[in-house]
C-alpha cells in the first residue's frame, strides 16, 4: 500500500521533517516513510524510493509518501504523522547543570571573589593541575592530598611565589584561614598569634595550647611537611611569613616545624628577624625538642602567666621492670617530639619515621624493644584513611602490644577537632578495656583538642581516664609521664 | 605579600575531592563550592603534570588565543586554484590529515574520480580510478596550502576559490565554492549532473563572482567583511556549520548588488548565478570556512601552547594539529556521525566523518555554539536544554570566550573558543561537532546529517607530544 500525499500551506524545518520521517518509518508494517517539502531534491529521493508524486509540484508544498504493509499500517502512518507534525517540543529555555569538572572551572563560576581558596583531596598524581589551576588564576590553594613528587611541589610554589598567592601542602593537613578551619583544625578563639605551620598535629597542638591559655590565633597557615627539606627550601615558609607580617589581625608569629634542614632553617631564621612582627620558632630539634616549652615561651613573651595545662592523672598502677616504650601516634610531629623527649632518656628508638635512618623499622611494626610508630606516614596511609579518621590499624597495633607479652607502657596521641573522628574515645576505649584485662599495660594519652571541639575536650579525657589512661592536653607533658613510669625521667 | 586578600576575610573555598573537608567547612557556615572532580579521561598522569607545570602554557595559551580573537576575515577576490594557490597539473586537495587512494573512503574516492573527469584527465570512471590507483595524481591535504574544503574537499586546479584576508594579521585563506546540497562533488557524486554543475560554476559562476568582488572594491567599497557576518549569523538561529541559512541570505544580500552590476554577460547568467546562491543554504559555509581558518592559522606556532589549531577529517581519519607542534598531525580512525537521514537511507549507509569544515569547531562555532541554533540538536533528537548543555561543556574545554561571537541565549556569552588540550584530557570531554554525512559508496552523495566527536586518540597522541615538547623545551 502507498500513499502520496501534497499539501499546501504547511512548513516545518528540514530537521523537524525528517525527524518526523525517521518515527513514522519505526512503526511496524510501515516500509518507506518521506515527510518533507517538494524540492528537487526531495522529489528526486521520492522517486528513488517509488513514492514520486504524479500530479504537479511546487516547493512550497509539504510531499508525504508512505508505503506500508497493508492499509491498517498506512492509516497509522498517516495519523502519526499528522500528530508529529502537530506536536509541540517542550521547551524550557534553561541548560541542565553541568557539573564543573576542575578547579579552574570552579573558580570560573564562582567569578571575582579575590579571597577565594582551592581545596584539593584528589589523588596525588592529578592534584598538580588543580593547584596549577588555582594559582593561574590567582588564587591560593590547600593540598590536602599526599603522593604529590617534590619536584612538582617545587614548581608549584614558585609559581605562586611569582603570582602573589601561597601553596599550603602538599599533604598539608591543617590550616585555619580568618577563622575557617580547613581540613584537621581545631575550634580555638581568634587572636594576635599568627602559625606558619610545616607540621598538621604541632599546629594543632599549639593552638589548642593557645586556646587553653586564653590566647587565640590570627591564621595557621600550613606549608607541608618537607617545606622546610633542602629540596623545596622554605618557599612556602618565606611566603607565609610574609603574609602574616603584612596581616593587621597578626601581631606575634610562631613557627612549627618538625625537623628542617638545618640550612633552610637558617635561612627562614633569618627571614624572619626581618620582619617587622616578631617571629618565635617551635621548630622541633636534639636541642628545641618541646611544642609546650616553645608555647609556654611566646605566653610569657606576651607577658602572660602559663596555665597549669589540663590533665587526668592515671591509676597507680606498677610497672614491670624493664618495661620499653610504645608510642602509637597518629600525629608525625607529636611522634617525632615524644622520640626527641625520650631518646636521651631511653637511648635509642626505633620508629617508621626514625630519627636516625638505622632505627628504621621497615614494615615490622611489632618490633621490640622502645618504638614509635608515626600511622599518619603516607607509606601507612595508602589506600586507607588517616588514623584520625580511621583507627583501625593503629587498634591492631595495640591489641598486638598487649598480646605480645613484652613489658610496656603505651602511649597515645589522640586528635580532637572539625575533620577527626566524632568520638575517638568512643573506640579507643574498649580497645584499652580489653588490651589492659590481657596484661599489665599503663596507658598514656596526649589528647589535643580544646573544650570548643566538636568532641569536647573534657568529655573525651573522662571516658579515657575511666578506661585508665592518664590524659594530658600537653604531648610533652605526656611523654615525660610515661617516662616517669619507665623510671626513664629526663 | 597580602595573598590576593586571602587573610583579609573568611575566604570562599572551591574544593575537589573527598567531601569531609567541604562538610566541615559548612558544619562552620563557610561558602563552599565542590566541583564535580573526575580522574582524567586519558593521558599519563606524568604528561599532564608536564604540562599542567609548564610555566610557559598560560602565556602562551594567552597569545595563541588572542591572536584568534583578533583575527579578521576579508573577501578580497575570487581566482581559480590554479592561479591563487599555484595548484600544479595533475594535483589533487583533499580534507584532513594526508591520505592515500588506497586508505581513500567511498565519498573522497568518489569526489577525486569526479574531479579528474572535471579536468579531462580521465576520459571515464574507470580511467580515473586508474590514474589515481597508479600515483599519477598527487594528493595532498588542503590545510597545506592555507585552504579548507567542506567533505572530501577535493579542489581541483580550475576550481574557483573564495580569497579571504585577515587584515590583522596578514594571513590569507582559501575556500572552493559552494555546489549546494544532494548528489554533489564534495558529498562524493561524480555523475553528469555533478559534472554539469561544476563546468557552469567554472564558466559562470566563478568569473561572475570575480568581477562582482573585484568590480565591488574597485569602486571603493570595503571589502565584504565575513567575520561579521558570522557573528549576527549567531543572533540568526545558525551555527555556522551545519546551518548557515540565515548567513547564506546575508551573503546573497551583499554580494547581489555588485552581482547586478557585472557587465558584459548575459542577464540569464546572472539570474542564474542569483537562483543558485539563493537556493542554496550552505553557501555561507566555504566563507564562514576560511575565516575560521584565518584564525586559527594566526594561532599558529606558538611554543608551549596546548590550543588546537586543526580540527580536521579524510573520511578514514581524524586529524588535529595543535599551536605548540606545529604542523604535525595526531590521527586518529573517524568515527561515524549520529543523526538524521534524507529518504530512506540509514546509519549503514553513511561513511565515516569527514571534511575540514569542523575549523569552524576549532574557531568555537558549528557543535561549540549549539546554543545558538537550537533546531540542531534535533539532529540527534535532543532537545534545547540538550544545546544549551553542550555550549556550557564546551566551555569547560576551551581557553576564552569570543566576544564577537555573542550567543543570545547564553546571555549574550562570547562562544567558547580555543579548546586546549590539556582541558579535553582533564575533563574527558572530547569536542562536539556538527556536520553533514556522506554516503559510504563513491557516487552516493548526501544521506544525512548529524552530530559526531573526535576519536580520543587524536588527543592522547598530542598531549604525549606536548608533554615531550614540555620536557624538551
Amino acid at each position: 500500500m502507498r500513499s502520496v500525499a501534497l499539501r499546501s500551506g504547511v512548513y516545518a524545518d528540514s530537521v523537524k521533517l525528517m525527524q518526523v520521517s525517521r518515527d513514522v518509518a519505526a512503526a511496524d508494517g510501515v516500509s518507506a516513510v518521506l515527510v518533507a517539502m517538494a524540492t528537487p531534491l526531495n522529489l528526486e529521493l521520492a522517486a528513488n524510493m517509488g513514492l514520486a508524486p504524479e500530479e504537479p509540484t511546487s516547493p512550497e508544498q509539504l510531499l508525504i509518501a508512505i508505503r506500508a504493509d497493508d492499509d491498517d499500517a498506512l492509516a497509522g502512518a498517516l495519523a502519526a504523522v499528522d500528530a508529529a507534525l502537530a506536536a509541540r517540543e517542550r521547551s524550557t529555555g534553561s541548560a541542565q547543570a553541568i557539573p564543573q569538572r576542575t578547579i579552574g572551572a570552579g573558580l570560573d563560576e564562582l567569578g571575582g571573589d579575590g579571597s577565594a581558596l582551592a581545596i584539593i583531596s584528589v589523588p596525588g598524581q592529578y592534584a598538580v593541575a588543580e593547584a596549577a589551576d588555582a594559582i593561574a588564576a590567582g588564587r591560593s590553594v590547600l593540598v590536602f592530598s599526599d603522593g604529590v613528587p617534590v619536584e612538582h611541589e617545587v614548581a608549584l610554589k614558585r609559581a605562586a611565589h611569582e603570582a602573589g598567592v601561597l601553596v599550603m601542602g602538599p599533604d598539608c593537613g591543617t590550616a585555619i584561614v580568618a577563622g575557617v578551619a580547613l581540613g584537621f583544625a581545631n575550634v580555638v578563639r581568634p587572636g594576635p598569634v599568627g602559625l606558619v605551620a610545616a607540621s598538621g598535629t604541632g599546629a594543632q597542638q599549639i593552638s589548642c595550647l593557645l586556646d587553653m591559655a586564653g590566647v587565640g590565633v590570627s591564621h595557621v597557615l600550613g606549608v607541608g611537611g618537607r617545606d622546610l627539606k633542602e629540596e623545596v627550601g622554605g618557599l612556602a615558609t618565606l611566603d607565609a611569613l610574609a603574609a602574616l607580617d603584612a596581616d593587621e589581625a597578626t601581631e606575634r608569629i610562631l613557627l612549627v616545624s618538625k625537623p628542617p634542614a638545618p640550612s633552610v632553617a637558617q635561612a627562614v631564621e633569618q627571614f624572619g628577624n626581618g620582619l617587622s612582627v616578631p617571629v618565635r620558632s617551635a621548630v622541633l630539634s636534639l636541642e628545641t625538642p618541646d611544642l609546650t616549652a616553645a608555647v609556654e615561651g611566646l605566653l610569657t613573651d606576651m607577658g602572660l602567666d602559663v596555665p597549669v595545662w589540663p590533665s587526668r592523672p592515671g591509676p597507680a598502677e606498677a610497672v614491670v621492670p624493664g618495661a620499653v616504650l610504645k608510642g602509637l601516634y597518629s600525629g608525625g610531629t607529636l611522634a617525632d617530639e615524644t622520640m626527641l623527649l625520650a631518646a636521651p632518656a631511653l637511648g635509642d628508638i626505633r620508629s617508621n619515621t626514625p630519627l636516625r635512618p638505622e632505627l628504621d623499622l621497615g614494615t615490622d611494626l611489632s618490633a621490640t624493644g622502645h618504638v614509635v610508630i608515626d600511622f599518619g606516614d603516607d607509606a601507612l596511609t595508602v589506600g586507607r584513611a588517616h588514623p584520625m579518621i580511621d583507627p583501625t590499624l593503629r587498634l591492631e597495633a595495640l591489641a598486638n602490644v598487649a598480646a605480645s607479652g613484652e613489658p610496656a607502657v603505651l602511649l597515645m596521641d589522640v586528635v580532637l577537632g572539625y575533620g577527626a573522628d566524632p568520638d575517638p574515645a568512643g573506640a579507643l576505649v574498649p580497645a584499652l578495656t580489653a588490651a589492659r584485662a590481657q596484661a599489665s599495660l599503663p596507658v598514656v594519652i596526649a589528647l589535643v583538642g580544646t573544650e570548643g571541639d566538636p568532641q569536647g575536650w573534657s568529655r573525651q579525657a573522662d571516658a579515657l581516664a575511666a578506661a585508665g589512661a592518664a590524659v594530658f592536653a600537653s604531648n610533652a607533658a605526656a611523654t615525660r609521664y610515661a617516662l616517669d613510669l619507665l623510671g626513664a625521667s629526663s | 605579600m597580602t595573598l590576593g586578600g586571602l587573610l583579609s576575610g573568611p575566604p570562599a573555598v572551591v574544593a575537589a575531592g573527598v567531601d569531609v573537608f567541604s562538610d566541615a567547612l559548612r558544619a562552620q557556615g563557610a561558602e563552599v563550592h565542590d566541583v564535580d572532580w573526575r580522574p582524567p579521561g586519558f593521558g599519563d598522569p606524568a604528561d599532564l603534570a608536564a604540562l599542567a607545570l609548564d610555566p610557559r602554557r598560560n602565556a602562551a595559551n594567552r597569545v595563541a588565543v588572542e591572536r584568534i580573537l583578533a583575527a579578521g576575515s576579508q573577501l578580497v577576490d575570487v581566482r581559480p586554484a590554479r592561479e591563487v594557490i599555484g595548484l600544479a597539473d595533475r594535483t589533487l586537495l583533499h580534507s584532513g590529515p594526508p591520505l592515500t587512494w588506497a586508505t581513500a573512503s567511498g565519498p573522497m574516492r568518489g569526489a577525486l574520480i569526479g574531479a579528474c573527469l572535471f579536468e579531462g584527465w580521465a576520459t571515464d570512471v574507470e580511467d580515473a580510478e586508474r590514474i589515481l590507483a597508479n600515483g599519477e595524481i598527487t594528493l595532498d591535504p588542503c590545510h597545506h596550502h592555507r585552504t579548507v574544503g567542506p567533505m572530501a574537499g577535493v579542489t581541483s586546479p580550475s576550481m574557483w576559490m573564495w580569497c579571504l584576508k585577515d587584515p590583522v594579521h596578514g594571513g590569507q585563506a582559501f575556500c572552493n565554492l559552494n555546489e549546494g546540497l544532494g548528489k554533489v562533488l564534495r558529498m562524493g557524486a561524480f555523475n553528469d549532473e555533478v559534472q554539469t554543475r561544476l563546468v557552469w560554476m567554472r564558466d559562470v559562476l566563478g568569473p561572475i563572482l570575480q568581477k562582482a568582488v573585484r568590480g565591488s572594491i574597485d569602486a571603493g567599497n570595503d571589502p565584504l567583511d565575513v567575520k561579521s557576518v558570522l557573528a549576527q549569523m549567531l543572533q540568526m538561529g545558525d551555527e555556522g556549520h551545519n546551518r548557515n541559512r540565515a548567513g547564506s541570505l546575508m551573503t546573497l544580500r551583499e554580494l547581489s548588488p555588485s552581482i547586478v552590476a557585472v557587465e558584459g554577460v548575459p542577464s540569464s547568467d546572472i539570474a542564474a548565478v542569483l537562483k543558485f546562491i539563493g537556493g542554496n543554504e550552505h553557501f555561507f559555509l566555504n566563507l564562514g570556512m576560511p575565516t575560521a581558518k584565518l584564525a586559527m592559522d594566526a594561532a599558529r606556532d606558538v611554543p608551549g601552547s596546548s590550543l588546537v589549531t586543526v580540527l580536521s577529517r579524510n573520511g578514514t581519519e581524524f586529524g588535529i594539529q595543535t599551536a605548540g607542534t606545529g604542523d604535525r598531525w595526531f590521527t586518529g580512525p573517524a568515527n561515524t556521525p549520529v543523526g538524521l537521514f534524507l529518504g530512506d537511507y540509514g546509519p549503514d549507509d553513511a561513511n565515516p566523518d569527514i571534511g575540514d569544515s569542523a575549523i569552524m569547531e576549532a574557531y568555537g562555532v558549528g557543535g561549540f555554539s549549539m546554543a545558538a541554533a537550537p533546531a540542531i540538536v534535533r539532529f540527534v533528537g535532543g532537545t534545547v536544554p540538550d544545546a544549551l548543555a553542550t555550549t556550557e561543556r564546551m566551555y569547560q574545554v576551551t581557553l576564552a570566550e569570543n566576544p564577537a561571537m555573542a550567543i543570545p541565549i547564553m546571555g549574550f556569552r562570547g562562544s567558547p573558543t580555543g579548546i586546549d588540550v590539556l582541558k579535553v584530557a582533564r575533563t574527558g570531554w572530547l569536542p562536539q561537532i556538527n556536520t553533514g554525512m556522506a554516503g559510504r559508496i563513491a557516487g552516493t552523495g548526501q544521506v544525512g546529517a548529524g552530530l559526531v566527536q573526535p576519536p580520543q586518540e587524536c588527543f592522547e597522541k598530542a598531549l604525549a607530544a606536548l608533554a615531550e615538547a614540555t620536557r624538551t623545551a
